[in-house]
């Protein structure tokens, strides 16, 4: 009976102190620098249909870019 | 290196709201939160101007220097982004921006501020791109789709410019040169000083 009553007891105060556990929420906290999550980059992706840009090669994204803006110039878009 | 910045010409800005409503679909961004407004000077008074604003993506951000989280930074391209798993909502970056950027849903009870949303530039955040995680808190990663804000591809006058610096600086001047004025109203001071560059505009080259 006695035995039973500790083993109670124990799990009681497990469970109960189960709460008080705090997880890391920064892997790395350095003063003054970004200590989020990593960001991919926009190149590292597959191009959608119709863009001609190659995975990885943010040369190649870049011109896909450089190309996309000038359609927000009229006088480009007009000649055309 | 492309550096990734806004440009609004006063000019041409209809106050149409279009980049406000284009932003606000293609991120399903929360009542109450505008990621992007328009802002006009002198309203109803003739020779009213009025420009689009948002996050200007600042090369030396206030934002990111007053975060007590460090929850900012900055892409290769120049966005200024930031982590929303570390924000804490205290409201610091929206003092410290001079274009009222970061953004606070009050949606909660008791007038709970949550985390801050601001412009992404179309670029999402630190979750994997184009996926589910990263639609839902920062909304769609467009760059990673190899295209540009959708306010700018979305203006009907295209006086709102998005995209490389150097190329949209390109499209305004040619613009302003070729219908010889402007460059006294908006940014053409403060970019490039004093002067008439449009004094004696040169005939538009055909092609």
């Amino acid at each position: 009976m006695r035995r039973l009553v500790v083993c109670a007891a124990g799990l009681a105060l497990a469970v109960g102190l189960v709460a008080c556990g705090e997880s890391e929420q920064v892997v790395v906290y350095k003063q003054g620098k970004y200590s989020g999550k990593p960001d991919g980059k926009p190149w590292d992706n597959e191009p959608l249909a119709g863009a001609k840009w190659t995975k990885g090669d943010k040369v190649s994204w870049e011109a896909e870019i450089k190309q996309r803006n000038q359609s927000q110039n009229e006088y480009k878009r007009i000649d055309q | 290196m492309a550096r990734m910045k806004f440009l609004c010409d006063a000019e041409r800005c209809i106050e149409c709201n279009g980049c406000v409503t284009a932003c606000k679909s293609e991120h399903e961004v929360p009542w109450g939160v505008n990621r992007r407004r328009v802002v006009t000077i002198n309203d109803g008074v003739p020779g009213e101007k009025s420009i689009s604003v948002a996050c200007m993506h600042c090369s030396d951000a206030p934002c990111m220097a007053v975060c007590p989280v460090d929850c900012f930074y900055r892409t290769d391209d120049g966005v200024v982004l930031h982590d929303k798993d570390l924000c804490i909502g205290c409201g610091y970056c929206f003092y410290a921006c001079p274009f009222g950027a970061p953004q606070f849903p009050q949606a909660g009870a008791f007038g709970l501020r949550g985390k801050m949303d601001k412009c992404t530039f179309c670029n999402g955040g630190p979750e994997k791109d184009r996926s589910a995680e990263e639609f839902q808190k920062y909304g769609r990663n467009r760059l990673a789709e190899g295209k540009l804000p959708a306010c700018a591809e979305m203006c009907s006058t295209k006086a709102l410019l998005g995209g490389d610096g150097d190329v949209i600086a390109d499209i305004y001047r040619e613009r302003v040169f070729k219908r010889g004025k402007g460059s006294e109203v908006w940014g053409w001071g403060t970019a490039y000083g004093p002067g008439k560059p449009a004094a004696a505009p040169s005939p538009a080259p055909k092609s």
